[in-house]
């Protein structure tokens, strides 16, 4: 009896020790914290939906990892007059299912797009028509000078208007009601197909043979499976067994140990991502001084004393542990209108914070709510926890109230009216240009302005930086807007994350890290 | 036997429409879907409209009824997130946890029930000794730790299996299996016993204070004066007399599975219902949310049933009270 039992026992570890980490070559596999929202080119505005789709499907520019522009669909464009863009269409590309290109396709895909349902037709809002003028020319009317219509055209992904008519899927359907074909099945033009997509579980690519540039790919990735992995432990552990070729993001904790591994190596870079504070300045009363009649933030001294109070440099080192970059900037570097000087973060000062509450007439402070999601970002509610000590130091009763995302941005987004007097948010430009900083986040009527910051000079700014299309005199533009919501205190931002991606170097030769946080597979390249 | 037997699923109904019942008055505090699906810049009109499209402005008691009037029909509506039927996405979903819970509480059992008896058969020996501790371990470590601590062994440090996810699957009709295949197992291994672990350890001790009880009583004293051979009198005697609360307990331990299969699901990345339901209540998928309670509820219902039935199996006086009709 003792006998089997040790047979046995011996035969299951032989048994498993062949089912150790096997990888197919040239199989690229890797995760990241969650899924895909869907494959509707023109439905989620997701940072991750948008990088597998846009492996998928082809745009009439594509951005490189450097944030350049290079072609695609369109092979060369030019300005017609101010508003008039001709872009000249790839001959010879075919779909996924092997209908040709044509400029049909795009005026499918423009009509498609600008559907309520779509949260991607925002990155076309400035456009007027697009006509054909032939069938590999098209013609693009914008509304106004439209100096970002290129870095916005890199999120117009086009479909195939036979496919989509055949399976009847022109409506971008959200949500309950119907199913979807268009979100579950894709067709495009991309250097990678789609082979399977399991819900929550793994999307398999392989490479498009087909694909316009294939000869010029700097990718030998055959075959690519993405996983979404949730838990952190979990993830960090999957590419310690060789599971996986890489992940992103490596938890701050791990850093360390996974670089110590002889195989693996931990990439870091900044992010476009700025996180940052915002103050209710809209209210008469805040929501946390209910019958005082009296709304502290309406006071710029009062914002200027939060900016002061708060310690960026302790942030970074305790609670981010050296992984992030601290600013004085709504954008990144890498955004179009950076300016360093700017983005010097305002002094630490606690004791100007307390003479500044002081003149303002709170010596004693005040009640505040500090509302922060505690999975959304990078350490999001241990920032926030740094934060209440430091402005209780001058005085300031502030408390958190951190939670889950989807309460969270209900709360202090529309959704809620805006049900928020202090409230921690991050955002990317997602055209890499400060244009969408300000209109999504400091315009008198910017969805996520949850505050309600308004200045009428920055709302003149804004409009010229719509429309100037001379590069010097608009990013000047953009620096005088900037300094004004700096001098004001519109906003207190705090940081960018930095980016941790790891990497297994036994079975990766290289791979391109893009600061927008995801993996474009031209730039991977695998070892033979 | 029949009227028990319906008696039972009448029951079952109204604790599946309480369990859905309160589950609908707890989907008030997940958040609102409308604006997870619509995204930051849907205006205040889109709102409006999805909402009414998703009857979501109706009064709880109405979305109620409505629901229930469709699950009836066989109809659970579809998911918010994806717009998919929540009943293809449950049946996806479903094998992976039913084999992962079925593996589980197969270990539990076929390992805790021995362990149970060899302990109390031999209270003082070194190996008891051990058994114990180790149980210990088992009874108070969290699931998500013992995952954690059992991927770090096998999966980093030896490499002898995977540390997440399924793997060579086979499809039976819809079924997609990984009982078939070596490597379907190598995936589940980890996973279904970190899942047993806590079961494992409670039913081992379980057997062993009712072995200890049983072993005292006159009857196997009887036995062992009538020179029945030690190996009949352990197992034909003594365990077959200790089932009935260890039947139980199992039973009540695998509707524990289920449910805590949720923190293995998640630390394993093992696509089962856990994982379907986590990503519900992050995203406000209340038609998923729903369904799942409901199922769970009824997973309950149907696994105290079958206790039920399985004490006439081991217990002959309850078969001669009921052929008797002493009812």
């Amino acid at each position: 009896m003792i006998r089997t039992g040790k047979l046995l026992a011996s035969v299951a570890v032989v048994a498993m020790m062949s089912f150790g980490a096997q990888a197919e070559d040239n199989t690229f596999r890797y995760a990241t914290t969650g899924d895909i929202l869907g494959l509707d080119p023109h439905m989620h505005n997701h940072g991750t939906t948008n990088a597998v789709k846009g492996m998928i499907y082809g745009a009439l520019v594509h951005r490189k990892y450097d944030l350049t522009l290079e072609p695609d669909l369109a092979e060369s464009w030019e300005n017609i007059d101010d508003v008039t863009w001709e872009f000249k269409l790839r001959e010879g590309v075919t779909f996924h299912d092997g209908t040709p290109f044509t400029a049909d396709d795009v005026l499918y895909s423009y009509e498609r797009i600008n559907q309520d349902g779509s949260e991607m037709r925002g990155f076309l809002s400035n456009v007027e028509t697009i006509e054909k003028v032939d069938d590999h020319t098209i013609r693009i009317v914008t509304k106004g000078p439209d100096p970002i219509l290129l870095q916005n055209l890199s999120l117009f992904f086009i479909v195939s208007q036979d496919f989509k008519e055949a399976n009847d899927a022109f409506d971008v359907v959200v949500g309950g009601g119907t199913t979807n074909f268009a979100n579950l099945n894709a067709n495009g033009t991309g250097p990678y197909r789609l082979v399977e997509w399991q819900q929550d579980n793994r999307l398999v690519m392989e490479i498009n043979e087909d694909f316009w540039g294939y000869d010029d790919l700097e990718t030998n990735v055959r075959r690519a499976v993405f996983m979404p992995i949730g838990s952190d432990s979990t993830r960090v552990a999957a590419i310690l067994s060789g599971e996986i070729d890489m992940m992103y993001p490596v938890p701050l904790q791990d850093v360390p140990r996974l670089d110590q591994d002889a195989d693996i190596e931990v990439l870091q870079g900044p992010e476009l991502r700025t996180i940052f504070l915002g103050m209710d300045q809209h209210r008469d009363e805040l929501l946390d001084m209910p019958g005082s009649g009296e709304n502290p933030f309406k006071d710029v001294r009062v914002r200027q004393a939060f900016a002061h109070a708060l310690d960026l440099d302790a942030i970074q080192r305790v609670v981010m542990r050296g992984a992030s970059t601290p600013t004085g900037s709504m954008i990144a570097p890498g955004i179009v209108g950076f300016d360093e000087e700017i983005a010097e973060p305002y002094e630490f000062n606690p004791e100007r914070s307390r003479e500044l509450l002081a003149e303002a007439g709170y010596p004693d402070g005040f009640p505040v709510t500090l509302d922060c999601p505690n999975d959304r970002y990078v350490n999001d509610e241990a920032i926030c926890s740094a934060v209440i000590p430091m402005l209780r130091r001058i005085g300031i009763d502030a408390n958190l109230n951190a939670q889950t995302l989807s309460l969270h941005f209900n709360k202090m987004g529309a959704a809620e009216n805006y049900n928020t007097s202090f409230y921690m948010l991050g955002w990317t430009p997602g055209t890499y240009d400060a244009l969408n900083a300000f209109q999504n986040l400091i315009n008198e009527d910017a969805v996520w302005n949850s505050g309600r910051f308004f200045n009428e000079r920055i709302e003149e700014l804004t409009a010229q930086i719509a429309v100037t299309v001379d590069e010097d005199e608009r990013n000047e533009l953009i620096r005088e807007a900037m300094q004004i919501h700096k001098d004001e205190v519109g906003h207190l931002p705090l940081h960018q994350q930095a980016l941790a991606w790891a990497v297994r170097t036994d079975r990766v030769e290289h791979i391109e890290q893009r600061p927008f946080n995801d993996v474009d597979l031209r730039y991977v390249r695998m070892r033979d | 036997m029949l009227d028990f037997i319906v008696q039972r699923l009448v029951q079952a109904v109204f604790v599946m429409l309480t369990v859905a019942m309160i589950s609908f008055s707890l989907f008030q505090f997940v958040g609102d879907p409308v604006n997870n699906m619509l995204g930051p810049e849907a205006t205040a009109e889109q709102r409006l409209a999805a909402r009414e499209t998703l009857g979501l402005n109706d009064p709880i008691p109405v979305q109620f009824t409505k629901w229930v009037g469709n699950a009836v029909q066989g109809e659970f509506g579809q998911s918010y997130r994806m717009g998919r039927p929540v009943s293809d996405l449950i049946a996806q979903r479903l094998p992976a946890t039913l084999e992962l819970v079925a593996v589980s509480a197969l270990i539990a059992v076929f390992v805790g029930v021995p362990m149970g008896v060899y302990t109390g058969l031999k209270r003082n020996s070194f190996l008891s000794k051990i058994f114990l501790t180790v149980s210990l371990i088992g009874i108070s470590l969290p699931t998500f730790l013992i995952g954690i601590l059992l991927i770090l062994l096998f999966g980093v440090t030896l490499g002898w299996l995977p540390t997440f996810g399924r793997g060579g699957l086979t499809n039976i009709g819809n079924w997609e299996t990984s009982l078939l295949t070596a490597r379907g197992w190598s995936h589940l291994i980890l996973p279904a016993i970190t899942l047993a672990l806590f079961q494992l350890t409670l039913i081992m001790r379980l057997v062993r204070a009712e072995m200890l009880e049983v072993l005292r009583t006159d009857y196997i004293k009887f036995a062992k004066a009538r020179g029945l051979r030690q190996r009949s009198i352990n197992f034909g005697h003594a365990l077959k007399n200790t089932l009935v609360p260890v039947i139980t307990i199992m039973g009540l331990q695998i509707g524990a599975l289920l449910a805590f299969s949720i923190i293995t699901e998640t630390v394993f990345q093992w696509p089962g219902m856990g994982l379907l339901i986590i990503q519900a209540i992050n995203f406000g998928d209340i038609p998923i949310m729903s369904s799942y309670l409901v199922l769970v509820a009824l997973f309950f219902v149907i696994i105290n049933l079958v206790v039920d039935l399985l004490y006439y199996v081991v217990d002959p006086r309850l078969r001669i009270e009921r052929t008797a009709g002493a009812h």
